[in-house]
């Protein structure tokens, strides 16, 4: 494994590779280790993203490494004086590996074709988010022991949320039946459906209450205004969909994990977290792991 | 007199057939013919019993290889192609859908890093299913339906 540019460049074996890794990283997690020592990442954010930073910054640290980093203004000048190219053939001389947030589609791409040392995307525009995808299906993986056979929902925006359509590409190549629910206006593109459809059993509805009793996982979005090409668009469908505590109570499973990719607006009701259903604030935890596998396996071997 | 007869044959070379009307300079553009040494005759508005009118290229001295000529299915997706060899046609067949499209394609996505001016990167789509043809942009990983492509070209 090199660069980390698109769940799309995964085949399956890869990704149980980086699950398996993921699974004995979860001691390490636990303990730390010098593993890594003496190798250096470098986060380079030209678009804000505290959370996947961070989470890639403790990654680094647990696993014995170093961490430079360029974010905020400071990359958002360099940006402004030089292209991406560039920069990524300066930093390459730094680091061991990059970790780059960019707010152009196929930036990382682009960044892997000029860098010598690995490139991680952390997010390219609306395109690609592959870690995250990772960490949910780890994550997923962890709380059922199995994805095939599995019930999973997957509410929310799933028009312009791009990771939630590699994610159900992925449950769809692991044998999970799927449900989208989504308000008309958000529906899944039709390409991605039928992609899955040729796959999976896949159920589409809006009422998420329909299909809330037969799920073993339902994983909610926000609608992110950034999507939207349309800002109208967006003022319409915002706040369309709320899970509510009497919701869960009253139509779904106690075995239901609910999973979000955080941070969460208004998808959520506050007072289910409290349920045991509510699993979204382990997943970020399960982020670090999964990073650290992919670390692991990127610069290790 | 048919307006056809005024296009010269070739002795040895390629001819690329029933291209749509006004579609002769994409082309030549796409087929990197060299305009200052190439022997090239193009026919553009001819009558045709087939598509009403078209254009015709044809290439003096070059045998394309089907790999190349494919690119022109981008913006004649009806287009035949002849390899001709003493006067005589030797090789006859209709273009395909290339597997790949470097450089010539603009990517539809305005905020794809390709159209970045300031990056060196050429675009890139491959093939992702046929019928219809579909292309995917490499970096953005847009989906672009083929028949999109000739407005796109740089
Ligand atoms: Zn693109």
């Amino acid at each position: 494994m090199f660069h980390v540019i698109s769940i799309r460049d995964f085949s399956r074996d890869d990704i149980e590779r980086v699950l398996e890794r993921a699974r004995e990283m979860e001691e390490v997690y636990e303990t730390g280790d010098d593993r890594l020592e003496g190798k250096i990442l470098c986060t380079l954010f030209f678009a804000p993203s505290t959370r996947t930073r961070l989470s890639f910054e403790s990654a680094m640290l647990r696993l014995g490494g170093d961490v430079i980093s360029m974010v905020g203004k400071e990359a958002a000048s360099t940006a402004k004086g030089e292209n991406l190219a560039d920069t990524v053939r300066t930093v390459q001389h730094y680091c061991d590996v990059i970790v780059l947030r960019h707010p152009k589609e196929g930036a990382a791409r682009l960044a892997a074709e000029y860098s010598s040392v690995p490139v991680i995307n952390a997010g390219d525009g609306a395109n690609q988010h592959p870690t995250q995808t990772l960490l949910d299906l780890y994550t997923i993986v962890k709380e059922k022991g199995r994805i095939e056979g599995l019930r999973v929902g997957v509410l929310g925006d799933l028009k312009y949320a791009r990771t939630v359509h590699s994610l159900v590409q992925a449950l769809a190549e692991f044998g999970a039946r799927i449900y989208l629910i989504s308000p008309p206006e958000l529906r899944i593109p039709e390409h991605v459906r039928v992609d899955i459809e040729g796959k999976a059993e896949v159920t589409e509805t809006e009422d998420v209450t329909e299909v809330l009793p037969e799920l073993d996982v339902l994983y909610v979005t926000r609608i992110q205004r950034e999507m939207f090409p349309d800002p109208e668009e967006f003022e319409k469908v915002k706040g369309s969909y709320k899970i509510t505590r009497r919701m869960i109570e009253e139509y779904a499973d106690d075995d239901l994990v609910i999973l979000h990719p955080l941070p969460r607006v208004d998808e959520i009701e506050p007072d289910v977290d409290e349920l045991p259903q509510a699993r979204y604030f382990d997943q970020v935890r399960n982020g670090v792991v999964v990073r650290m596998a992919l670390l692991d396996l990127i610069l290790n071997g | 007199m048919s307006k056809e007869l005024k296009v010269k044959k070739i002795r040895n070379g390629t001819v690329i057939d029933h291209i749509p009307p006004g579609r002769a300079m994409d082309i030549i553009k796409i087929l990197n013919v060299n305009m200052e040494e190439d022997t090239v005759l193009i026919a553009v508005n001819v009558d045709s019993s087939k598509m009403g009118k078209k254009d015709i290229i044809k290439i003096e001295g070059k045998l394309l290889e089907r790999d190349e000529v494919d690119k022109v299915a981008i913006v004649a997706p009806e287009a035949t192609v002849n390899i001709i060899k003493d006067y005589e046609v030797v090789k006859k067949f209709k273009v395909k859908p290339p597997e790949t499209v470097e450089g010539v394609i603009k990517c539809p996505n305005p905020n794809c890093i390709t159209n970045d001016e300031r990056e060196p990167v050429r675009t890139r789509f491959v093939l992702e299913s046929d019928d219809p043809p579909v292309y995917r942009c490499e970096y953005c990983e847009r989906l672009v339906e083929a028949d999109r492509l000739p407005d796109l070209i740089r």
